[in-house]
């Protein structure tokens, strides 16, 4: 997968399902063998496309899952009510399949320890999949740059990760926090409702300190998120954000 | 030609006129939101529209000239890099020719620039000629501020990221200028006929 060069177009290669993780049961992620070492950055995503029998073709963007140290490449794909592609990727795919991929693409909703942090990541549902990129990356350089992430989830069931974001968080710079918006247990001590001001007061670093913010998810969620932070003073130049999903009306 | 992705046969939506569906597109019938950060929020008492860089006199309207400037109604199809195309949009806005009208300029490039720093680079020649406008209407209503407004860029014929949100001007330069898109390995040019998605398609 990696670039032939700078200039050079970027090809469409064959992934092999090697695995398929039950995430959630909505999600699944996808364990790919790619013919070369992709050297993706985390946060990037990759185009993928299905052919049918009478050639008809459809494509969609999906964020990468893995760190760039990973021995496989990983999509975690979320099946969408009315989609075309997804019901397939998480229904229909089986180990073996062979998967038609391009990229890594995008340049600017990624992270390398090189960026000035400290970094704080919020995530909307299916939003945490690059963010576990970016934890995974950040793990396997040791590094040192805090980072947070802020996880908003329906329910402990539709949590993507769980165990891994909990291991995660165990290295010292490192703080993961849920936020479950429709449903949790009795006893459930963290926060509830959907991410708010006084929840990002609480988990963000605050403005002075400039933390550079990474936000995905569903566009309203985005939108209401990246608002927030702007009027809590954080700078709209630190802010990336990545949104995805039906629609923003 | 590649090969069949076992089980797959597709959920085609029917589509009136396929020809009107560039390749790797789908129809969609709502109107996502791209953006690569939070969207701005400019009050129309700052805003402004200027046409400057290569030209012998720059030149810049305030909200209520802008809005007294000759408009039009354009219905068009767009096309989202990220795949989806909403065919029979309706706008509202002022043409770039009628803009450009307004500078002697022998410039072939511009950089279209926006509130909250994003940029975009076009050839002149594929934005004139009846191709661009810069939009404050959309379906009848003012642009909504997550879909570009106060006013966007609309360039129908190429993929969407070169309609520059919340366009606040255009620079005329000499030498053609990649912007933020087209510096992070999207397509120069961006044409959705010749699938020209990523740099080097």
């Amino acid at each position: 997968m990696a670039r032939a060069a700078l200039s050079g177009r970027l090809s469409w290669q064959f992934g092999r399902v090697v695995e398929l993780v039950e995430e959630t049961a909505r999600t699944k992620s996808l364990v790919l063998e790619t013919p070369a070492r992709q050297g993706h950055r985390a946060g990037q995503h990759v185009d993928v496309r299905l052919t049918a029998p009478d050639g008809y073709q459809a494509q969609r963007s999906y964020s990468i899952a893995s760190g760039p140290e990973d021995e496989h490449l990983v999509l975690t794909v979320e099946r969408l009510v009315d989609g075309e592609v997804s019901p397939y990727l998480v229904d229909e795919l089986r180990p073996g399949d062979e998967l038609e991929l391009r990229g890594p693409i995008g340049g600017y909703f990624v992270w390398e320890a090189a960026l000035v942090g400290p970094v704080l990541m919020v995530a909307g549902g299916s939003g945490v999949v690059p963010f576990r990129a970016m934890l995974r990356h950040g793990a396997a350089l040791g590094s040192d740059v805090p980072m947070r992430l802020l996880y908003s989830s329906r329910a402990l069931s539709d949590v993507i990760y769980g165990e891994e974001l909990m291991r995660l968080a165990e290295r010292e710079p490192v703080e993961v926090h849920l936020t479950l918006t429709r449903e949790w247990p009795d006893d459930w001590a963290g926060p509830r409702g959907r991410i708010d001001g006084p929840l990002l007061d609480q988990v963000a670093w605050p403005p002075p300190q400039r933390p550079l913010i990474y936000i995905c998810g569903p566009s309203g969620f985005v939108e209401a998120a990246s608002q927030t932070l702007v009027q809590r003073g954080h700078d709209p130049s630190r802010i990336r954000t990545e949104r995805f999903g039906p629609s923003g009306q | 030609m590649s090969p069949v992705s076992r089980g797959f046969l597709g959920r085609r939506r029917p589509v009136e006129d396929p020809s009107r569906v560039p390749p790797g597109q789908y129809v969609t019938h709502d109107f996502p939101v791209l953006s690569a950060g939070p969207t701005p929020h400019t009050p129309l008492e700052e805003w402004s529209f200027t046409i400057s860089g290569e030209v012998a006199e720059p030149v810049s309207w305030t909200w209520e000239e802008f809005l007294g400037l000759a408009a039009e109604s354009p219905t068009v199809d767009i096309h989202c890099v990220t795949k989806w195309s909403k065919l029979d949009t309706s706008w509202k806005g002022v043409s770039v020719d009628a803009l450009l009208g307004n500078v002697e300029s022998e410039a072939a490039w511009l950089t279209a620039w926006s509130d909250g720093g994003y940029t975009t680079n076009l050839a002149v020649e594929d934005v004139t000629g009846g191709k661009a406008w810069v939009a404050y209407e959309y379906g009848g209503e003012p642009l909504e501020p997550e879909h570009g407004g106060p006013a966007r860029l609309l360039v129908p014929h190429l993929y969407f990221w070169k309609s520059a949100k919340w366009v606040r001007g255009l620079t005329l330069t000499r030498d053609d200028e990649p912007g933020f898109w087209e510096n992070y390995g999207y397509n120069n040019h961006g044409d959705p006929w010749l699938e020209q998605r990523y740099q080097g398609d």
